[in-house]
């Protein structure tokens, strides 16, 4: 063996005699970039965390209803790399002059594989499958689909922390976003087309953590030094299925979407989140909304049990 | 009231800086003898390090971290000219969770 390998050799093994075995890693982060685990779009890394409820006010619908919803959510770690998700809500719709509708939405699972992360670029990426399952909730309410959707996703997160010394005060800036295709399993419910929608979200964060801690100490205290003010953009652009098919049903190729400026404030053991939901697009609706989450970081509260992958942890 | 409710919860798990002399991307007219950091969390001393280059990359500290009165780590440094300076520091917190950072601060000439 040449005299390289050997140190190389010799350095490896004092590194894992020194190194204890088992340690938790931190979730969401790449390098010195804590990504938080936002509430429109989805996160770009697999973790152990769970939402407690995310509760909302929608915007108004067009013919004045306006309707509630309760989430709740868990992604849970398979392995380092490999992850399951599953999120239930409760909906409440409001028509006017009618009575209100309301029952359990439809259950949501997927399956999430990490790609990269990316260290010194502060960057990281996700593959995954989601399964929303028909016949999960109230049917017949109309708070749940008679039929299953499929939707492969894509989720990336880049910060900007490699940005020149010469920019500073853009180097607390992150985007994460996330793409996925609707693939319903079925075209027709009660007489309504099931589009294939192309969704697209991103986030645009703003991390005085990061701020504070790695680029320049400004003063801010704690608690404060822990938000992180954003902006998140969601979009659906249905495929097909629309009125240019010459169907009786008018439903269009219209995107639309929210725009939900909010801020989080990130702790160890959980995060508090607080949105406005703006509506854009044609038929969504008009006023304001907004939401209130508290999301759990299980990793941190139970490190040496359920915060570990199932496997490799 | 929220972030008051959050603010006065107990120490967190992950051991974050929390802040550091010199302060964090700041420029200081003295070079300072050591780096001090200070965490969110107590920290494990065999396997919490502090490392501190210069622009071309050369180690400037002395090697000798420790960690004090459990959440605060130091490293004395050699005696270092004007110039910037990159702070890289990994702490084990009590609980066994790793957090690494970095940041930088400037000596500037006199």
């Amino acid at each position: 063996m040449s005299r390289p390998s050997l140190r190389v050799a010799a350095a490896v093994a004092a590194g894992a005699a020194l190194w204890p075995s088992g340690n938790a890693l931190a979730h969401g982060f790449a390098g010195d970039r804590f990504f938080p685990a936002t509430i429109q779009t989805d996160d770009p890394f697999v973790a152990d965390e769970a939402t407690v409820g995310t509760l909302t006010k929608n915007p108004a619908d067009p013919t004045d209803g306006q309707s509630y919803s309760y989430e709740f959510d868990i992604s849970k770690r398979i392995t380092r790399d490999l992850g399951f998700t599953a999120a239930y809500q409760w909906n409440y719709f409001q028509p006017k002059n009618q009575p209100p509708h309301y029952g359990f939405g439809t259950l949501t699972i997927g399956q999430q594989y990490q790609l990269f992360i990316n260290n010194p670029h502060e960057a990281m990426a996700l593959v995954g499958l989601q399964e929303s399952l028909g016949h999960t909730g109230a049917v017949n309410g109309g708070q749940a689909d008679d039929h299953t959707t499929i939707s492969p996703t894509f989720d990336f997160g880049k910060g900007l922390g490699d940005l020149p010394d010469s920019l500073p005060w853009l180097r607390p800036l992150a985007i994460t976003g996330n793409l996925s295709v609707d693939f319903p399993t079925r075209v027709n419910s009660n007489g309504a087309l099931n589009q294939e929608v192309f969704n697209a979200g991103f986030a645009i964060e703003y991390s005085l953590e990061y701020l504070q801690h790695h680029v320049r100490d400004v003063g801010i205290e704690r608690p404060f030094d822990h938000l992180i003010p954003l902006v998140e953009i969601t979009s659906a652009t249905p495929l097909n299925r629309g009125s240019i098919l010459g169907t009786t049903n008018n439903t269009g190729f219209a995107t639309t979407g929210t725009i939900a400026p909010g801020l989080i404030w990130s702790g160890q053991y959980y995060q508090l989140g607080a949105e406005l939901l703006i509506p854009y697009g044609e038929g969504q609706g008009h006023g304001i909304g907004g939401l209130l989450q508290f999301h759990l970081y299980l990793d941190d509260i139970f490190p040496r049990s359920i915060g570990r992958p199932l496997f490799g942890g | 009231m929220l972030l008051a409710a959050a603010s006065s919860l107990p120490a967190w798990a992950h051991a974050f800086l929390d802040h550091a002399l010199p302060k964090v991307g700041s420029t200081v007219t003295q070079a300072p003898q050591n780096v001090h950091i200070w965490f969110t969390q107590d920290l494990e001393p065999a396997f919490s390090t502090i490392q501190v280059v210069d622009q071309a990359g050369n180690r400037v500290d002395k090697g000798d971290t420790s960690v004090q009165s459990g959440d605060e780590m130091l490293v004395s440094l050699k005696s270092l000219p004007p110039g910037k300076y990159k702070v890289m520091w990994h702490a084990l917190s009590v609980d066994t969770h790793e957090t690494d950072g970095t940041f930088e601060f400037i000596i500037a000439s006199q």
